[in-house]
């Protein structure tokens, strides 16, 4: 099957700031790619340039086959795209929205109110079908906006990151959404800065750094990619944690972490794990967990840059306008 | 039309067909469409046409009432000389909303929802331009209605009003691509704004408005004269009270097509770039 997106080597460059150096990324058919960075690192640049929003400087891709740059008409017809914040207009209600694009699309008017019911009842809007969009919840917008991406049943979707500034039962409303869009056969380009949702969502991820891809796979190569494994002991009491982490650094002779309730630490031989037992053991502590895991993502984050991800981002619900002047 | 048989996705999947052309009929329905979207956000803030509306009923009340009797001896006199100035300054005024509501699509992203849409590129910019024509008519209408609440009952009748509307309309048209080019140059709607008003304060007092360009300075007069928004009010005012209007119609023309000239293609070239 053919790759919906190839992209080889691209860039932009803004006034004096390369935005995209060279990025190359493909996205077959039928899955999802998670491009997963910080702020700034290059994704909304990159779902741009795809979407035929922005010209690239150098480098060219192919969406559905298309070029980006030479047949962006062609792109335009298989692809859906969700902004960073809800692009719907909030004057306008949730029918008149997507009625709006639906008869921009070609439908009759009839054909466009029926097409708009369908969407609106798909993502749980039918209540709210005649309200202006102002008055909807954060949740809600970013449903309504992702309907209005999908009335011209594009096969290819980019989501710029969907859940940016939601909570967190808006944001796995938001997820099952989009697990429901693959399972109906649609690719998915989904950028995020939280790492848990590249994992939730992806089959591959790339992940981006200043413009460039830094990492590429899927989630658990990615994981693997960071190296050690990653030990973490959980004490029944609260008070012994100081103890457990020294016993498991003596034994890993790694640094130690401590959250919580949790001590861990990484681990490059997983053998230590019954040295670990007994020596807790021997030391009478009652331990409520106690696992050899992968790292998460955070963790690759942290191995691959040098640096952990959510620190650089400069506050998640900063990059919602939308959401700030609707409150 | 065409792209109502797009084909169901996964049978579309690797490469679609052809886009349709997009042929100039086509592009019209696109622009039609987005003006039917400006109308509906206009009946959704009625406040807006109110904002729009209050500042020339409050110019038709202040100038008549305070300075009509100082300026010509007859309130009623100076209402007759205004009146026609005032609407084209309404007018003027409102194109500025052009901008800035464009500005606000752009910002609140769903410009680049239209823009990521397999539609006619000009659409959502003459889409909004044309519904924006319908703001600037209810202005014009606003102001005609306080003038006759007030007595005015203007010499050229309803023809001559009408005709005196078209002009000012016509001209609107032409300098809201000005705007518009503003809009898309600008980083906020606040600035557009703001840039948009300073000028539109000499624009529209420095000219035959308010005062006979004779009876100002030299320099100032000298201004006004060549100012095209003389030309409008002269042409509106030989339509509603009798007067020439041949020579500053054809100013105003002259104005109208120059304006379009160098604002349409920059407008659409600064939408088209607009990232």
């Amino acid at each position: 099957m053919t790759d919906a997106i190839r992209a080889e080597g691209l860039v932009k460059r803004f006034k004096g700031t390369t935005a995209l150096d060279g990025v190359d990324l493909v996205a077959r058919a039928g899955a999802v790619l998670g491009v997963l960075g910080p702020n700034g690192s290059g994704k909304t640049t990159t779902v741009r340039i795809l979407a035929t929003l922005l010209t690239p400087d150098g480098g060219h891709a192919t969406v559905g086959g298309h070029d980006v740059v030479r047949a962006p008409h062609e792109v335009r017809r298989t692809i859906g795209l969700t902004g960073q914040y809800a692009a719907v207009d909030q004057d306008l209600t949730g029918t008149q929205n997507l009625v709006l694009i639906a008869r921009l699309l070609g439908h009759s008017r009839a054909g466009a109110r029926a097409r708009a019911a369908e969407l609106l009842a798909r993502f749980s809007l039918s209540d709210a079908a005649d309200r202006p969009a102002k008055t909807y919840s954060g949740g809600m917008r970013r449903r309504l906006d992702l309907a209005a991406s999908l009335v011209g049943r594009p096969t290819l979707l980019y989501l710029d990151e969907p859940t940016t500034g939601l909570d967190p039962h808006s944001r796995n409303e938001l997820w099952d959404v989009v697990r429901g869009l693959v399972d109906d056969g649609v690719t998915v380009l989904l950028t995020t800065q939280y790492l848990e949702e590249a994992d939730q969502l992806a089959d591959d991820i790339v992940v981006l750094d200043h413009g460039k891809v830094i990492s590429r796979g899927t989630p658990d190569e990615l994981k693997a990619r960071a190296g050690a494994q990653v030990l973490q002991v959980q004490p029944l009491h609260a008070g012994e944690l100081e103890r457990v982490g020294g016993i498991v650094e003596q034994v890993t002779g790694s640094e130690v972490r401590t959250g919580e309730r949790t001590a861990s630490a990484s681990v490059t031989d997983p053998s230590v794990m019954p040295e670990v037992v007994r020596r807790l053991d021997d030391a009478g502590i009652s331990v409520s967990e106690l696992n050899l895991r992968k790292p998460s993502l955070d963790e690759v984050f942290l191995a691959l840059t040098g640096r952990p991800a959510e620190d650089t981002t400069g506050g998640a619900d900063g990059a919602a306008p939308a959401e700030r002047t609707h409150a | 039309m065409s792209t109502a048989t797009t084909a169901e996705p996964r049978e579309q999947a690797a490469a679609a067909p052809p886009a349709p052309r997009l042929t100039p009929a086509v592009a019209v329905r696109h622009g039609g469409l987005l003006a039917w979207r400006s109308l509906l956000k206009i009946k959704r803030n009625p406040e807006e046409i109110l904002g729009l509306t209050f500042m020339p009923l409050m110019f038709v009340a202040l100038f008549v009432f305070v300075f009509g009797q100082a300026m010509m001896g007859d309130w009623q006199a100076y209402r007759d000389f205004i009146i026609p100035g005032i609407a084209a300054q309404s007018v003027i005024f409102a194109t500025i909303g052009t901008g800035v509501a464009l500005n606000t699509d752009i910002e609140k992203g769903i410009f680049d929802r239209f823009r990521s849409l397999p539609i006619a590129r000009s659409a959502p910019l003459v889409g909004a331009i044309l519904g924006d024509l319908v703001r600037y008519g209810l202005t014009v209408i606003a102001v005609l209605v306080v003038a006759a609440l007030i007595g005015y009952r203007p010499e050229g009748g309803v023809l001559g009003v009408v005709a005196a509307g078209a002009v000012v309309m016509l001209f609107a048209f032409a300098l809201c691509w000005l705007s518009a080019f503003m809009g898309l140059l600008l980083r906020t709607p606040m600035a557009v704004n703001i840039f948009g008003s300073v000028w539109m304060f000499p624009l529209t007092f420095g000219a035959s408005t308010f005062v006979d360009p004779d009876d100002m300075p030299s320099w100032m007069g000298a201004f006004a004269k060549v100012n095209p928004v003389t030309h409008v009010t002269d042409t509106m005012r030989g339509l509603m009270e009798g007067g020439p209007v041949a020579v500053p119609l054809m100013w105003t023309l002259v104005w109208v097509a120059v304006l379009i000239g160098v604002f349409f293609p920059l407008a659409t070239r600064a939408y088209k770039r607009r990232a």
